[in-house]
């Protein structure tokens, strides 16, 4: 395959608006699947949780997880959206040997949730990003691809299937097309998906972990000639495991489709794969928009009709918006926007919060988290919320500091 | 002591109760009939003589016992080779399933053992329930015991064959357009299919979710009664079951009495396409019905000559999807590619998908792929669940009218093995008059009216959802009509078969 040209960053937007699309699928945390009764424990051994319904064997029939209709439901009202107040699951069609029923359980033009925003924030910019809808279904067994080069199926001695992850309910959220000036894109980007990451661990709906896959962004992009007002060919980027992947993977399709574009070629329409190792992205499988999954509406299974009231109710129960919560913690903090901006920056408003919790001083804790962990993390291409250190023990080294028992330093080198 | 095997399930559960039979005894003469005359029917794809005698052999110690028991605790039962079953092989009669064994029971098949059937074994039936004649097996056809060059009806020939043949008195079925019915039709058995959501579909594996349902196969009204009251009710395991009581079936079985009764006669159905045996056949029950009280008018169904169409466009719909999960990956048949070296997991679906389903399963397979497919389907798929509500419609409007409806289950008698083969038009025809029953999710009985060339001719009626009684209450009185009539009951005028033995 040939090296595509990629065009220098800043150029690209001198000529092309970039379009994004993204697409965030959330694992659920109910203790049980959507559809049946088995756990969702993460890495329990292979094909242990499982059973006839996840399984696809003939004659089950699935039936619905209340709990994963009250997170969608709530998920849907923290994303400003309405409610639908009738909805109904469809299938959609494909083979796939990790898909037990080669259908997936999902929702089409009934989605749970439609027509929302969430505002991010970015150098002190908010920008509103509008979400098309939030839905509901089931994820995939996992594949493993053992031989081979890619760790794809192309080209793999055998495949190792484990069904435990099928049938774990997913939301996905998709966001209207986002368009915001070219230089902000990458960092609107990972803002979204770090702003969702921070409203499911508050809505306590999700683990949200990147790295685990229980957050997984997909991202779409496509340029236009600044000016134009017709979309250009958009590729989807999947395989984005953290935050800062995000980013660099919206500068690098900016990058690769102006490419294309100058050199008068045509972008085509395809999945991507972004690789961490070098922040590039390599071609999937083509896809277009004549892809036909055959969606009906789902017969084994009622339509959702939530009571508005119930609604109403769990409208009560959403956490404080991000947002109003960063005001009122930099208020208590006593830091200036400066301060904030770099601690959400990093990702890491929750563990400052939870460590001055512990007992840490704001000023302390802030600088526990933004120091050397925070240049760590970058090193391994990791969040900040990824590290193994907990918010206690972070207020631990802080106190054993003051005390002058240890220092910065050393509390560092005996991480 | 006279052939236990003739005994009615209600006469057989009398007979447990009161100590003159063992279930032991009931549930061997029925293997042993089972093993006379299997050669010639060909109802049962497995047999489980051993599991049977065991449920038998603890029924009838737990009665020794004094334990309170089921009603039809030690009856011997049938179950078609769709519903999952534990210890006796699932398999659809496709190839595809082959000596696949369930880890699960269906849930009608825990609540048959809960109420301590004996199951005797598994019926045969078209490949995942797609045909009218059971030659859509692929284990061979099941041949009908009133005469055994003709075809038992299908998809569920062989439950209703079993039961026709003396092999079982109980037997269950299931009813996607017709394969309770039509079957009990033609070999002059009783078929129920309830309300939509009123029998658990719960490890029943699925041809069309929206049109499934399973059913009970008897020789007479009371015993269809008595295996629907064990069969029914809601199950959590099943979102579209309903949650409600089964409806007093058995109650109503028992009253037959239609003095006042509205019957309306769809004047769509019994017309063109039917056989003149079989318009004679249903005229005269109407007379009998008449003269015992019932009011008989015409009804109007305008939408139901749209039935065909409907059906044959969502039914296929539902199967392409519902198909897809026999891919050879978890279970079932796996076959290698010819001539490919190292074949990718998409080839072994396509070549073991090749080799697994019969013809008629793949075209209805291609049929609902098509009709499901972008740009097509609101004209198939859209066009067809429309034409669906307007059928309901008319159900709604005609019972505004009548109790029940009434109509010819099937426009013929049973036709000869092979007839129909080549021609899947002509088969699907077959269904007009019991698809209208599908689609709009109502109930529906079929229950035998008299003969026509020497063959027996089924009188369907049809009732509002959840008045499944009403179906019992009419049968039973056009049941005792007919035997009146005839003077014997309707299944001793079969002719006898050759006991191989």
């Amino acid at each position: 395959m040939s090296t595509p040209t990629l065009v220098k960053f800043e150029d690209a937007l001198t000529r092309y608006q970039p379009v994004m699309g993204l697409e965030v699928h959330v694992e659920l945390n109910t203790a049980t699947k959507m559809f049946c009764g088995c756990p969702t424990t993460f890495g329990a051994e292979p094909n242990t949780q499982v059973c006839p319904v996840c399984l696809g064997l003939p004659g089950a029939l699935p039936v619905v997880n209340a709990k994963a209709i009250e997170s969608a439901i709530r998920i849907g009202l923290a994303l400003n959206c309405q409610i639908a107040e009738w909805c109904r699951f469809a299938r959609k069609n494909y083979f796939y040997p990790d898909m037990p029923k080669n259908f997936q359980t999902s929702q089409y033009d009934e989605p749970i949730a439609f027509d929302g925003y969430v505002d991010v924030e970015v150098e002190g910019e908010t920008y509103r990003i509008e979400i098309e809808r939030a839905h509901m279904e089931e994820d995939t067994g996992k594949s493993l691809h053992v031989g081979g080069s890619t760790g794809r199926i192309h080209g793999a001695d055998y495949s190792l299937l484990d069904y435990n992850r099928a049938g774990i309910p997913l939301i996905e959220i998709v966001t209207k097309t986002i368009e915001v000036p070219g230089d902000k894109a990458p960092a609107v980007a990972r803002a979204y998906v770090n702003h969702l990451r921070d409203l499911m661990v508050a809505l306590g709906v999700s683990d949200a972990r990147m790295d685990q896959g229980s957050l997984r962004a997909d991202v779409n992009l496509s340029l236009k000639p600044i000016g134009a007002t017709e979309f250009g060919t958009r590729s989807e980027t999947k395989n984005v495991n953290s935050f800062r992947s995000v980013e660099r993977a919206v500068r690098y399709e900016i990058s690769r489709h102006a490419g294309i574009l100058d050199a008068g070629g045509t972008v085509v329409q395809e999945t991507r794969h972004f690789h961490e190792s070098d922040g590039t992205t390599s071609a999937g499988r083509p896809k277009s928009d004549a892809d036909d999954y055959r969606y009906f509406p789902e017969p084994d299974l009622a339509p959702v009709a939530p009571d508005p009231a119930w609604v109403e109710e769990l409208r009560a129960t959403l956490p404080e918006p991000p947002a109003e919560r960063r005001k009122r913690l930099q208020t208590e903090w006593g830091f200036n926007d400066l301060d904030m901006r770099d601690i959400v920056g990093a990702g890491a408003l929750d563990l400052v919060a939870e460590t001055v919790e512990a007992g840490a001083t704001p000023a302390a804790a802030k600088k526990w988290w933004l120091g050397e962990l925070a240049r760590t993390a970058n090193d391994q291409g990791a969040d900040v919320a990824a590290l193994t250190n907990t918010p206690a023990q972070g207020a631990q080294v802080h106190r054993l500091s003051d005390a002058g028992r240890t220092n910065d330093k050393l509390a560092r080198q005996g991480d | 002591m006279s052939d236990l095997t003739r005994f009615t399930a209600a006469e057989i559960a009398a007979a447990l109760a009161d100590g003159s039979v063992t279930s032991v005894e009931v549930t061997r003469r029925h293997l042993d009939r089972i093993a006379a005359v299997e050669g010639d029917v060909r109802a049962f794809l497995h047999v489980d003589r051993h599991g049977a005698l065991a449920t038998a052999a603890d029924v009838d110690r737990r009665r020794a016992a004094g334990e309170p028991l089921p009603e039809l605790a030690g009856v011997p039962v049938a179950v078609k080779d769709v519903l999952t079953t534990v210890d006796l092989p699932t398999t659809c009669g496709s190839k595809m399933l082959e000596g696949w064994i369930s880890p699960y029971d269906a849930t009608v098949v825990s609540k048959l053992k809960a109420a301590g059937m004996p199951i005797l074994g598994k019926t045969n039936m078209d490949e995942f329930a797609m045909g009218s004649s059971t030659e859509h097996s692929a284990y061979g056809p099941t041949r009908n015991p009133w005469d055994t060059t003709r075809i038992p009806g299908g998809s569920g020939g062989g439950s209703a064959a079993a039961v026709a043949a003396f092999e079982a008195p109980l037997a269950v079925g299931t009813d996607t357009g017709g394969s309770i019915r039509q079957p009990g039709a033609v070999t002059g058995t009783v078929g129920v299919k309830p309300t939509y959501g009123g029998v658990s579909r719960y490890g029943l594996v699925a041809m069309a979710s929206s049109l499934d349902q399973a059913g009970p196969v008897a020789r007479t009204v009371l015993d269809a009664a008595l295996l629907h009251e064990v069969m029914g009710g809601h199950d959590p395991r099943d979102s579209t079951s309903l949650d409600m009581p089964v409806p007093p079936v058995v109650e109503a079985a028992r009253r037959g009495d239609v003095s006042g009764l509205r019957i309306g006669v769809i004047s769509e159905l019994g017309g063109e396409g039917f056989q003149p045996g079989v318009r004679r056949c249903f005229e005269e029950g109407l007379e009998m019905l008449a003269r015992a009280g019932a009011e008989i008018v015409e009804v109007s169904c305008p939408s139901f000559v749209h039935g065909i169409a409907a059906y044959y466009l969502v039914m296929p719909s539902e199967v392409s999807s519902n198909l897809a999960k026999f891919d050879a990956m978890r279970y079932g048949l796996r076959v290698a590619p010819e001539g490919v070296d190292d074949p990718s997991a998409e080839q072994v679906m396509a070549a073991s998908r090749d080799a697994g389903f019969g013809d008629e399963v793949k075209r209805r397979i291609i049929l609902g792929t098509y009709a499901l497919s972008s740009g097509y389907y609101d004209a198939y798929y859209g066009s067809a669940q429309k034409v669906r509500t307007l059928i309901a419609r008319d159900f709604e409007a005609a019972f505004e009218q009548v109790d029940v409806l009434a109509s010819p289950t099937s426009p013929t008698v049973a036709w000869s093995l092979g007839e129909k083969l080549d021609d899947p038009l002509s088969m699907y025809a077959q269904d007009v008059a019991t698809i209208p029953a599908n689609l709009a999710g109502v109930p529906g009985i079929s229950v035998p009216v008299g003969l026509s060339e020497g063959l027996p001719v089924g009188f369907q009626f049809l009732a509002p959802a959840m008045a499944d009684d009403r179906l019992y209450n009419a049968g039973a009185a056009l049941e005792r009509l007919v035997t009146e009539r005839d003077g014997r009951p309707f299944a001793a005028q079969a002719p006898e078969l050759e006991v191989t033995r």
